[in-house]
């Protein structure tokens, strides 16, 4: 049974999501709205990596060794003007839905292992997570033109 | 002189009480005796009285109110009765200006004119419209915004197109479209004449709309008065008047919302027919309320429970209830969800769309409704949806153009966002129109940091050397109020034409024809090669924009200016059906939600990200107006032992925006002349501050000096007015805005005036510091009004170099 690696996983990409959040936030404090919010969408991360711990503690003994590198890097630290948070807020897109697909994957495995408990746990959450890729996907949009076309 | 009140000592005039209606009282105030009257209404706050200018030998000597209009039945307030007198004042800008060698030199309109269309021209060849921005107000026309929005969305194509109405109601549109699916105000005046309880929420309507505050006190003094609740930190004269007065911490509106909402619900006294038949997301609503019990209330926000409850049970009793709101609530932390909460005190108790029963998401300018209606304020033309494909065609068949040249593939740019443009500089060029941010923008040392940058190039038009037109590229010197005709709307959709009394002075223009000016030597085309403009006057301009409403919920489509200038001013929706104009909307409680109709897709309340058109489609309300539910959230910035005070921002009565007017009414200016800082009693004493002292007030981003005055606010918690700049001479630091932080609303984009954490300490007057904007000001300021009138080549200091 291969769940506390996939367990494993998420728990690294919402900690990988948290941090990049709070970096993108200190990192770009001249747009207002990116500190504010990207702070509050770290907090978001920051509940479900608190209880998420149970359900790894739950299913420790089962982890298997990797079958492959499930951790990969995106993120690897904020950019610099109009370009460059756009770069920021493209990759902070990807690893909310690294996230999300995450979740996605859990909550199949938690219907057939009839854990209501995780199943709960997954389908709150996620509903926080798809909230951070919608607030990233607008973001995203209203940068694109400007940084792409006007800038320069 | 001639006046029937004194209006800076008795500010709502002597009681006329509701006997079956309101009674006529016309104010009037001259200084000399007119030769004769024209037709007008009031822009000095967002009320809109109707008066008539007098006027003799070609001068404004006067104003009276107009006895036959609905809005005031003949009330004029003190900046109406005195305001008019900056028309005449010889500090009024007469020529235009172009910055040469660093400084503003007297110019043609050919020489002003050419200038900004050979820039306009190059910044759009070499990085496109989206490099141009436009920053207007809530103080022009109809006619001259629609025409400016023509321009930039159908004409440059430019998304960036916003107002300083942003500052001031942009949260009244975006709540409205949350909970009702557009814009478009649910209620009316009339409603106050009936309505059992009034809820003011953030809004001192005794200092802000005085005029309908007079309709309030004529109501209390009649038979059957109505009970007033008040939701305001400070001790206002509106909460003197209050049946009950809940004053919460700063920044915790959506707290003391949700607990109401909370009790109404637990008490049944909902309309659960209503709710059932015209809403959608109740169950929802009452979860997320269940939390906020009046001891959890009282925790969050310091307002006791018992009167949460009175509050409740007042509200809970009513048969009929008007709420209003304003910058209390727009301008704090989670502005359109508390504004949503307000809307849903009505959904819940099926209070809206009758007699008596309306919410005033109030304006806080005279024609701020219009740069929403228009598009000029991030919003397209009569409500229409810029996610909705349908909506651009429709457009675009208007105005004659391909679809392609309307900026639709994002939210247009709001204010903050444009002006954080300017200062990275992907916004090349930006045209301020009668406003004044290097004053009512926050942080204004960043601000005066954008204006003055190298590579943006400004152009300001304005009636008067501010602190933001002396910095301009290029000056344009435009008449006002008075001096041109065009029509204007108010909270309660009454919409008044405004003639043409005199001449404006020198060669200063009517903010149409300056833009009419630019479309013509920009040669803007539609996609038959003809002029984008049809129009060459006011008139031509308001046949257009009815057609742009025609079928749209703020159809204007049966005014004429004539219609508008025979008596009242009239309501829309005005055509086939409502002639006269209607009173109310929504009286089939069928709202503007579905797909089709729809000015957004809404938003999460939280973030700000946009519900996507297929998201819409599949949860389509049809009709149904949504409850929107908000947690609440503590304020970004929160006191601490660095800055341990609260302070929030606002007016007094006597001043309107940068005082840019007011401020040359002699009598209004010694009524208010100077910034002061309001600070608790408690605190006072406990700091060994006596009334009048001066105190160094202090925040993250900068401070002023100003002086103390003592009481009616709660503990822990300032205020300073935000009018006070530095056009009237040398001062100490003492704009509100020093100290404000920059950021805003997720929804509605307005920023948060109403907290920041600062420090205060008493100081002597020998240790106050130098103008912050010193160097712009020598020579300039000081002697304004003979240098204005004698200029003559370059006189003027400039204030890039």
């Amino acid at each position: 049974m291969f769940i506390a690696n996939y367990l494993g996983l998420l728990h690294g990409s919402e900690i990988h999501l948290r941090d990049s959040l709070k970096k993108v936030a200190e990192h770009h404090k001249n747009e207002p709205d990116i500190e504010y919010i990207c702070k509050m969408l770290a907090s978001w991360s920051e509940v479900h990596i608190q209880n998420l711990e149970r359900f790894l503690k739950q299913y420790e003994e089962h982890k298997e060794s990797e079958p492959d590198k499930l951790q990969h890097s995106l993120f690897q630290g904020t950019r610099k003007g109009g370009l460059g948070l756009l770069r920021d807020l493209h990759d902070l897109y990807l690893l909310a839905s690294e996230v999300e697909l995450s979740y996605m994957v859990i909550l199949q495995a938690s219907q057939a292992l009839r854990d209501k408990e995780l199943e709960n746990f997954c389908r709150d959450s996620v509903k926080e997570t798809e909230r951070q890729v919608n607030w990233l996907k607008t973001r995203i949009k209203q940068s694109a033109p400007q940084s792409l076309v006007a800038a320069g | 002189m001639q006046q029937t009140r004194d209006s800076i000592k008795d500010i709502w005039g002597e009681r006329t009480p509701y006997y079956g209606s309101w009674p006529e009282r016309v104010d009037e105030r001259t200084l000399e005796e007119p030769e004769r009257w024209v037709q007008s209404a009031c822009v000095l706050c967002s009320n809109d009285c109707a008066m008539d200018i007098g006027v003799k030998d070609g001068k404004i000597v006067g104003v009276r109110g107009r006895a036959v209009d609905r809005v005031n039945r003949g009330r004029l307030g003190p900046k109406g009765l005195h305001g008019w007198e900056a028309n005449n004042s010889p500090d009024r800008l007469k020529f235009p200006m172009v910055r040469k060698n660093g400084k503003l030199e007297r110019a043609t309109w050919n020489e002003a004119m050419d200038l900004i269309v050979r820039r306009s021209k190059e910044i759009v060849k070499s990085h496109t419209a989206s490099a141009i921005g436009f920053y207007t107000t809530g103080q022009l026309f109809i006619e001259e915004y629609y025409t400016l929005g023509v321009i930039g969305k159908a004409g440059l194509g430019t998304p960036h197109m916003d107002g300083n109405t942003r500052l001031c109601t942009a949260t009244a549109a975006a709540s409205l479209m949350e909970s009702f699916g557009s814009d478009g105000q649910p209620g009316s005046y009339t409603d106050l004449d009936t309505t059992e309880l009034i809820m003011l929420v953030g809004h001192n309507m005794s200092n802000t709309q005085t005029v309908l505050w007079a309709r309030i006190l004529d109501r209390l003094e009649g038979p059957n008065p109505p009970a007033i609740v008040v939701i305001d930190p400070r001790k206002t004269w509106t909460a003197d008047k209050a049946s009950v007065h809940l004053a919460p911490r700063v920044g915790t509106n959506v707290a003391v919302l949700n607990g109401l909402e909370h009790l109404l619900i637990e008490s049944g006294n909902i309309d659960t027919e209503f709710i059932e038949q015209h809403t959608t997301g109740f169950e929802a609503l009452k979860k997320a309320l269940s939390s906020y019990t009046p001891d959890a209330v009282e925790k969050i926000t310091g307002i006791p429970s018992g009167d949460l409850l009175r509050a409740a049970e007042l509200i809970g009793r009513a048969k009929s209830m008007v709420s209003t709101c304003l910058q209390g609530v727009y301008q704090s932390m989670q502005a359109t969800a508390s504004a949503c909460q307000v809307n849903n005190i009505h959904l819940l108790r099926g209070m809206l769309g009758r007699e008596g029963c309306g919410i005033l998401q109030m304006n806080g300018q005279p024609t701020a409704q219009n740069t929403r209606e228009t598009g000029c304020d991030g919003a397209l033309p009569a409500f229409r949806n810029w996610d909705n494909p349908d909506h651009i065609e429709e457009l675009a068949r208007i105005w004659n153009v391909d679809p392609v040249i309307i900026p639709h593939w994002s939210p247009p740019t709001h204010a903050m966002q444009i002006f954080r443009y300017c200062e990275q500089g992907s916004i090349k060029m930006l045209w301020v129109s009668a406003t004044n941010p290097a004053v009512s923008m926050p942080d204004l040392a960043r601000m005066r940091a954008i204006l003055d940058k190298h590579d943006l190039f400004l152009v300001v038009q304005d009636a008067f050397l501010t602190e933001t037109s002396h910095r301009a590229d290029v000056l344009l010197p435009a008449a006002i109020w008075g001096e041109k005709t065009g029509t204007f709307t108010n909270v309660d959709r009454t919409v008044h034409i405004s003639h043409k009394a005199v001449d404006p002075p020198g060669e200063a223009r009517p903010d149409l024809d300056i833009f009419l000016d630019y479309a013509r030597r920009m040669d803007f085309k539609d996609k038959d090669g003809q002029p984008l403009i049809k129009w060459g006057d006011p008139e031509g301009a308001f046949e257009a924009w009815k057609e742009c409403t025609k079928g749209k919920m703020c159809d204007y489509s049966g005014m004429t200016y004539e219609k508008l200038s025979q008596g009242s001013g009239i309501q829309w929706p005005c055509n086939e059906k409502f002639p006269d104009g209607a009173n109310h909307i929504y009286t089939d409680f069928v709202f503007n939600t579905s797909y089709e109709n729809c000015e957004t897709f809404g938003h999460d309340l939280d973030t700000g990200a946009v519900t996507s058109p297929q998201e819409y489609k599949a949860i389509d309300p049809k009709g149904k107006a949504w409850l929107r539910a908000a947690d609440y959230h503590p304020p970004h910035e929160v006191p601490d032992g660095e800055y341990p005070f609260w302070l929030t921002t606002g007016r007094v009565v006597y001043h309107f925006h940068t005082r840019t007017k007011t401020g040359r009414s002699r009598q209004l200016y010694d009524a208010a002349p100077d910034a002061f800082v309001q600070i608790p009693e408690a605190d006072a004493s406990r700091l060994g501050i006596k009334e009048g002292d001066w105190l160094e007030v202090t925040s993250r981003r900068g401070m002023v000096q100003v002086q103390a005055k003592i009481g009616r606010i709660e503990p822990g918690q300032l205020f300073i007015p935000f009018h006070y700049g530095y056009w009237d001479g040398d001062f100490r630091p003492r704009a509100a805005n020093e100290l404000t932080i920059t950021e805003w609303d997720p929804v509605s984009k307005q920023p948060h005036f109403k907290y920041a954490a600062v420090n205060i300490s008493k100081i002597s007057p020998q240790q106050l510091s130098e103008d912050p904007d010193k160097e712009k000001h020598r020579g300039v300021f000081q002697s304004i009004g003979s240098l204005i009138d004698t200029i003559s080549g370059a006189i003027l200091i400039g204030g890039k170099h």
